[in-house]
């Protein structure tokens, strides 16, 4: 179980292993966005390989990489269908990043990792794990780029208006790109720095 | 001058790194030295520009609305565009195949050159993101689609390359322990970024 937990901290996707940074930081601007892209992600890792794991056997090895990616694109699609079927909003707001979970580097390296030689069960929990760990850093930085850029949480306004009345301002850095980038460099740091 | 500032704009505003993030694994994993990363940079360009005008043809005479009313009128009511990521993604990695395969038989100076990138570009998120985005775009022609995935390569290009120059000076500087290696990337990753964002115009 505790290697299952590891992703969360000590080998975290995103900050330990730099894997799946492209959608990582592209969603971000907002919570809601973030959320749902995480659990999407959670999802398509989880079960992708789930399946894989479960015809580890009967996949040739030279053709590998093409029938994780037919198995990866098939949820994707149906998250996809999900999404816009009944979050059609947010769907639109995180446009082609839904697609691009399926050249997301965190499932492609736990498939290649782990799911090609695990039995079904410690796949599907280490796909879930790696999923949820990627969620964590997903929600850390949608929290504090939507507070300090927006002054909102999940859309409601959580700062008082005296903060405003005394002077205090959004700071519309936050919402621009670059920002994830810098805070996810922040984030490497502290974790670094309190490991040492 | 449309097709100009088409390609501008993708090459400087719509930076496939700086404004997008897309690539950004191999961005950060490749960019060690100024040469293997200008390698890198041109594989990309090159995939680019040949997968996103193949997926612009599909797009427009198979997967759109009513696309397929060339072959025939019965077919005017169908729409496959929910199958678009797994055509997409099957037509760049058998391209990205095709491509491997005839740059070993023409040329082996260029294949020892790109040869070790092209497998791992067939997972690169700016590849599919290129062609994702085309779709987004609605481009009017063929011609368009190909300028602007040479402007998004042409871009991608540039950036792996300055960064790559950056981060071997990088490695003379006196940085916090703890914030060595990636820590320093991503942060220069973003400077560079509000750097390009002034080409945007405020």
């Amino acid at each position: 179980m505790k290697k299952f937990l590891e992703p969360l901290s000590k080998n975290n996707p995103i900050i330990v292993q730099t894997l799946g940074v492209c959608s990582a930081l592209a969603v971000t601007a907002q919570l809601k966005p973030a959320v749902v892209m995480a659990a999407a992600v959670t999802v398509v890792c989880a079960f992708s390989n789930l399946i894989i794991s479960l015809i580890r056997n009967t996949i040739p090895p030279r053709i590998r990489i093409v029938v994780q990616l037919v198995v990866v694109s098939f949820f994707v699609i149906l998250v996809d269908q999900f999404l816009q079927a009944y979050l059609y909003e947010t769907s639109k707001m995180l446009s082609v990043f839904v697609g691009l979970i399926i050249t997301n580097c965190i499932i492609m390296g736990r498939l290649e990792a782990f799911a090609l030689s695990h039995k079904p069960l410690p796949s599907f929990l280490d796909g879930l794990f790696n999923g949820l760990g990627y969620g964590l850093v997903l929600v850390a930085v949608g929290v504090v780029r939507e507070v300090l850029g927006q002054g909102t949480l999940w859309g409601y306004p959580v700062l008082s208006d005296k903060f405003y009345t005394l002077g205090y301002m959004n700071n519309g850095l936050m919402v621009l790109p670059p920002m994830a980038l810098i805070l996810v460099g922040s984030l490497i740091w502290i974790k670094n720095a309190r490991q040492s | 001058m449309e097709l100009f500032s088409l390609f501008v704009r993708s090459v400087f505003i719509d930076n496939m790194i700086f404004a997008y993030f897309l690539g950004m694994c191999s961005y950060l994993a490749v960019s060690k030295n100024v040469k293997t990363s200008f390698g890198l940079g041109v594989a990309v360009c090159f995939v680019l520009a040949v997968t996103v005008p193949v997926n612009y043809l599909i797009d427009k005479y198979f997967l759109q609305a009513g696309a397929l009313s060339w072959l025939s009128s019965h077919f005017q009511n169908i729409d496959l565009s929910f199958l678009t990521l797994i055509i997409f993604i099957a037509v760049i990695a058998g391209i990205v195949q095709l491509l491997e395969m005839a740059i070993e038989h023409f040329s082996l100076a260029l294949y020892q050159a790109l040869g070790i990138f092209l497998p791992l570009i067939a997972v690169n998120c700016a590849i599919l993101g290129g062609s994702l985005f085309m779709q987004e775009h609605h481009f009017p022609t063929l011609f368009h689609s190909f300028v602007y995935a040479l402007g998004s390569g042409v871009g991608w290009l540039l950036a792996i390359v300055a960064f790559a120059a950056l981060r071997e000076r990088l490695r003379y500087s006196n940085i916090p322990k703890p914030l060595q290696g990636n820590g320093i990337a991503y942060i220069i990753t973003g400077l560079m970024g509000l750097g390009f964002m002034a080409l945007m115009g405020f």
